[in-house]
């Protein structure tokens, strides 16, 4: 090999060193790639679509309880069993039944109004009891059932997962490196070069969107093929969101371990700023659910623009000038926190 | 005025040097010059201050008062011109353990406009064989040698050593003194600090011994070894932690100096073969026993111990 002098460049040098040292280490590829399809495929196998749901009930043993129980199982859609009466209480509060019916003219429905399932299986029952007693009904509806592929939880639930992945590597697969590289003293050997170091903090988030295209990929190949996950919008839509959100943490990434001096102090931060964003940004449950009052600040967290804008893509196919917003919101995270994280950074 | 570098060929400079961390004075008005083209040494036992002045004039810490001039530049106005012309290896400088040896080097070679080949540094380093191992997998040898080579890589005018063999075995240390002397040799200028009276004795065309923050000599070895005003240095204890007075010992022939110790004194002598007899016949009249006896060339070290009473190394 002869001297090649200025076709090293610095960039690429440190961007491939960033990708060999991800690549030798063999656990933080478990927790970039494996991790993820674990979880989905977990996830997966806990909530599948079983169907129509029978309602538990159960019927206090007393006078009257066998016909009651044979009543009920005969209707549609309930299963029905018998339960002592010192037994019902327990049998309520551990959710083996979702209802006691206690047999009597008329009979009475034990349950906790508060359980949505326990309301539903009172006014199941109540149908079915009723109309054994002779009741008739005024019309009977017509009914269409739906069950679409890109309605289920699993369908709902891989872009959050994906967005939370990137979101994980992100802050993780940075942080770590960057306050390793500093404890260890390489960055002050680093900044004795003539290195530029805005060089190193870009490699660390091109590095990242190499190790995306794997992460996001595999993912994502996992759940078509399990579970049939669909993709509706654009590939390409699909993949930049995935790259705007990648920056956008990889920025925030860089911010957290702009000071930190010790894997510890990264370690606490990371937790610090993840937990709430798992909580709030909609993975594993729309974040509807939280009062109106809170919607506004969980809608300019960084996560719940990139799960907003991943599940738009993937489940209602929206083209890329409708996630504008969420872009936005992303964009500015990123940007800011590399701003700061420039300005602020330890180098030694 | 100081006078412009060009004329005065320093390659480093530095006067009037502070720099205090929270209630420590670690450099208490330092001032050094290194001649272009020399191999100088800062001596001096741990916690003197050294690595704090390397690494000021290194450009990575800032003093809290004082000048700076390397290479004829200053820190703060022409950083990117210097870096590219200095070479630095720090005192246990940890590079990234998944790269190879061959990846290190050529890592840093990207940072660098000018400079030498991978495969030269690899073999001036006799680094070849290790060109494909992880840095994790060195040994401490190697890594040193590894961490020298990232400081050539660019050809630097200025290479900085800070404590290049501590912790090595003999012969790793004997390849890296060879290695220092050739880029020496080459027109190369040196700045090392080491608590290893061999290595500056060894390698040092000039040495600075600093204490608590100041130079508090600086010459040539030889020069500074002379100013003991002998060359040879007789130690012994008496039975029991006995001892003979000052003058006694003092008008014994060929010697020059007495140093008391905690329990061994010291003569400095001109002349062994006359001192000793003489200090046995003393002994021998006052009736008192030798337990030790034990005479060497006099050193850097002794120079030390006779301006601070203290050894470089308590071991």
């Amino acid at each position: 090999m002869s001297d090649r002098g200025g076709a090293f460049s610095p960039l690429v040098e440190l961007t491939t060193a960033r990708l060999r040292e991800f690549v030798r280490e063999p656990e933080a590829l478990f927790w970039v790639v494996v991790f993820p399809i674990l979880l989905a495929f977990a996830l997966g196998i806990a909530f599948p679509n079983r169907g129509e749901q029978p309602v538990l009930i159960g019927v206090e043993q007393t006078d009257g309880a066998e016909a009651l129980a044979r009543t009920l199982q005969a209707a549609r859609g309930i299963r029905a069993r018998l339960v002592r009466p010192a037994d019902a209480e327990r049998a309520l509060r551990n959710g083996e039944v979702q209802l006691v019916v206690v047999p009597g003219a008329p009979p009475t429905y034990r349950y906790d109004p508060t359980r949505t399932e326990s309301r539903l299986a009172r006014l199941v029952v109540d149908s079915a009891l009723q109309r054994a007693s002779g009741r008739t009904d005024a019309w009977q509806a017509g009914e269409e059932h739906v069950d679409n592929v890109g309605s289920r939880y699993i369908d709902w639930l891989i872009p959050g997962l994906l967005g939370v992945n990137i979101m994980s590597t992100g802050l993780w697969g940075i942080g770590f490196s960057v306050v390793q590289a500093r404890t260890k003293k390489l960055l002050k050997r680093l900044v004795a070069t003539p290195m530029r170091r805005s060089q190193y903090l870009l490699a660390h988030l091109l590095a990242r969107l190499v190790f995306l295209g794997v992460e996001v990929g595999a993912l994502l190949v996992f759940a078509r093929l399990a579970f049939g996950v669909p993709i509706r919008g654009s590939l390409l839509t699909l993949v930049g969101i995935a790259v705007v959100g990648a920056l956008s943490f990889g920025g925030l990434g860089l911010l957290l371990a702009s000071r930190a001096r010790t894997l510890e102090a990264i370690s606490g931060l990371m937790n610090v700023v993840t937990l709430p964003l798992w909580v709030l940004s909609g993975v594993f449950f729309s974040s509807a659910n939280f009062p109106a009052a809170m919607q506004p600040v969980i809608r300019v967290l960084p996560l719940t623009a990139l799960n907003d804008a991943l599940r738009a893509v993937m489940l209602d196919g929206a083209p890329a000038r409708a996630l504008g917003g969420e872009v936005a919101v992303m964009a500015a995270w990123g940007l800011g926190s590399f701003a700061i994280a420039v300005k602020i950074f330890r180098w030694r | 005025m100081l006078p412009s570098p060009a004329r005065s060929g320093a390659a480093a400079r530095c006067t009037g040097l502070v720099k205090r961390y929270e209630d420590v004075l670690a450099v208490a008005g330092l001032d050094l010059e290194v001649r272009t083209g020399e191999c100088f040494g800062l001596l001096g036992p741990n916690g003197a201050g050294k690595t704090t002045t390397i690494e000021i004039l290194e450009g990575l810490l800032e003093p809290d008062a004082g000048e700076v001039e390397v290479l004829g530049l200053r820190w703060g106005a022409d950083d990117p011109a210097l870096r590219e012309r200095l070479g630095i290896q720090l005192q246990e400088t940890r590079l990234n353990e998944k790269l190879t040896v061959e990846e290190t080097i050529r890592l840093f070679r990207s940072f660098y406009r000018r400079g030498r080949d991978v495969d030269d540094v690899l073999g001036l380093l006799e680094l070849q064989h290790k060109r494909a191992s992880w840095v994790g997998k060195l040994s401490g040898g190697q890594r040193q040698r590894l961490a020298v080579a990232c400081a050539l890589v660019n050809e630097p005018d200025l290479l900085f050593l800070d404590e290049p063999t501590t912790g090595l075995d003999p012969q790793s240390r004997r390849q890296l003194w060879a290695l220092i002397k050739d880029f020496r040799r080459r027109g190369g200028t040196i700045l090392l600090t080491t608590h290893y009276m061999d290595e500056a004795q060894a390698l040092c065309d000039r040495v600075a011994i600093v204490d608590q923050g100041k130079v508090i000599a600086l010459g040539s070895p030889g020069d500074l070894v002379a100013t003991l005003g002998a060359d040879h240095v007789i130690e012994f204890a008496i039975t029991d932690g006995a001892t003979l007075p000052d003058a006694t010992l003092r008008a014994l022939p060929g010697v020059g100096g007495v140093r008391r110790g905690n329990d061994a004194t010291e003569l400095i002598a001109s002349e062994v073969h006359l001192a000793v007899p003489a200090l046995l016949a003393e002994l021998e009249r006052h009736g008192l026993h030798l337990t030790r006896l034990v005479t060497h060339h006099a050193t850097l070290e002794d120079v030390f111990v006779v301006l601070t009473g203290r050894h470089l190394r308590d071991e």
